[in-house]
């Protein structure tokens, strides 16, 4: 798989095929598998990805903590703001959607982490329902957001443990806005500003989960994220350039996280967490499970 | 090599890739030590595995991974309860291997029938495991192959046996690795190969009058 952004989008552009044609043969090569079981494969992870979406805005799901759950389904029918009946506000239930799912120990796809999977189903699979987009397009993002997490395990980190949250949340933006510049018509080149607009907005984002548990903040942190990664894609399609390579803005997300203080890498000591609200839910709610648990 | 469904992937249970898929892999990799579902386990939770597996149900997921459940299956979300109903016997501890042991580290010991094991193994973030150790054996098994695990007395040309053993089955070893506690002692084999052996190749292998055991660790990963 490829080691870095430019290389691929070098290698597309040279062909004048999308990322995800090149993504999809390196993988092939790599794994000595033909594509058609790849694609295969990505496609079992889009279906999950929708039941995941559609399981979680019935509204009727709860953590085992009891702190997170519902809020999917009050994005969905809640009353209105400002952005009621936008595609924005439906991606932002979407990611809730997911992660609510997974809170409550439904059946989710790890994209890149558990911590982050409700980004990239919720900006794909939201925007492909708001263009009409079919699911050959939706497949081909997916290996697109594959080579871009590749390159950000490669070079930095997917885990919240030695990265913090912008290694997990802003990493599954990243992905999510390339792939979706892809999935939109975007160019390689757009693919990959899209992943810097949207990987610079999460930098220094720490990992604070309230008693080490993947509820609180993660769950609505993959709206923000997903925002994120929606105003990226918005920014990368009109033509906008960081002037700081992809590749460079992942290598600085690395370093951040490397420097990070301990408490904000998902050991519940800092941020959030160490809150004085932080600090006593946690307590009380590892206390009810303990109790539940017998 | 970073792989495009490693990252699309996997599919699993939440909430947690470490706590939850990885937990069930350990499992999982932990009921080929005693050739199925243990009947009775003890179960020591080290580091975070300790402090927030409760919330994260790593406790389903590894009690799941050694009924033979796999990461995406919805009965993990119940395991303890059928863990009861089948009248299992597991039990949890919190314990602390230390500071050099992994922070997501579980070790496992199992009895079924005659058969006892124990494994230490950890979870390294997005579902990836690490087996660092079988019946006091340091092994490295990451389960992401077909595995053959042996101890056998340390005689000469033990290895060249074992692996004209494998090439008779038409299996192609990945990585051979061989250990030994001291000199002389008894030597562990690691063994990943391309396809998944059948019993009879394990059975094979535990004919040979110098192998004290052998087992297949069966591919958990993608």
């Amino acid at each position: 798989m490829y080691r870095s952004l430019a290389a691929a989008v070098q290698d597309a552009e040279a062909r004048g095929v999308p990322l995800s044609t090149v993504a999809l043969e390196a993988e092939a090569k790599d794994q000595g598998r033909p594509i058609s079981e790849i694609r295969d494969a990505l496609k079992r992870a889009l279906a999950v990805m929708r039941e995941a979406v559609e399981r979680g805005l019935v509204g009727d799901l709860m953590s085992t903590s009891g702190l997170v759950g519902g809020d999917a389904a009050r994005l969905r029918t809640g009353p209105a703001g400002p952005l009621y009946g936008t595609p924005f506000r439906d991606v932002l239930a979407r990611a809730l959607a997911v992660q609510e799912v997974n809170a409550a120990m439904g059946v989710i796809v790890a994209a890149p982490t558990a911590g982050g999977a409700g980004v990239l189903p919720a900006v794909l699979t939201g925007l492909a329902a708001a263009r009409g987009i079919d699911d050959e397009r939706l497949i081909d993002a997916l290996a697109t957001a594959g080579l871009i997490g590749a390159v950000v395990a490669d070079r930095a980190s997917l885990s919240g443990a030695e990265g913090g949250c912008q290694a997990e949340t802003g990493a599954a933006a990243g992905m999510a806005a390339g792939a979706a510049v892809e999935m939109l018509g975007g160019t390689p080149r757009q693919v990959s500003h899209a992943t810097a607009l949207a990987q610079q907005g999460t930098l220094g984002l720490v990992c604070d989960p309230l008693g080490g548990l993947v509820e609180l903040p993660c769950v609505f942190r993959n709206a923000t994220g997903a925002a994120i990664a929606l105003a990226a894609i918005e920014m990368a399609m009109a033509g906008i350039e960081f002037a700081i390579p992809a590749d460079e803005v992942i290598d600085t997300m690395g370093e951040i996280g490397e420097s990070m203080d301990v408490r904000y890498r998902e050991t519940a000591g800092g941020g959030l967490a160490a809150t004085p609200t932080g600090r006593r839910l946690a307590k009380e709610r590892l206390y009810e499970l303990k109790r539940a648990g017998g | 090599m970073v792989s495009l469904l490693d990252i699309i992937g996997p599919v699993m249970v939440g909430p947690s890739s470490s706590h939850t898929a990885g937990a069930c892999r350990l499992g999982l990799l932990a009921r080929c030590l005693v050739g199925g579902t243990p009947e009775r386990a003890l179960i020591e939770l080290h580091g975070s595995f300790a402090r927030t597996g409760e919330g994260h149900g790593t406790d389903k997921a590894i009690v799941g991974g050694l009924m033979g459940f796999r990461p995406d299956d919805e009965r993990l979300r119940t395991a303890l309860e059928i863990m009861d109903r089948e009248g299992l016997d597991y039990r949890f501890e919190k314990t602390s291997l230390g500071d050099e042991a992994h922070p997501n580290t579980v070790r496992i010991t199992l009895e079924r029938g005659d058969r006892k094991a124990q494994m230490l193994g950890a979870s390294l973030g997005a579902g990836r495991i690490l087996v660092t150790e079988i019946d006091g054996y340091p092994v490295e098994v990451s389960g992401s192959s077909d595995t053959i695990v042996l101890v056998a007395e340390d005689v000469k040309g033990s290895v060249a046996r074992i692996a004209g053993l494998l090439a008779d089955a038409g299996l192609n070893i990945a990585t051979l690795r061989l250990t030994r506690k001291e000199r002389g002692g008894d030597a562990f084999m690691v063994i990943e190969v391309d396809e998944r052996p059948g019993e009879e190749v394990r059975d094979a292998i535990r004919t040979l009058g110098w192998v004290k055991w052998a087992f297949r660790l069966d591919k958990v990963s993608a």
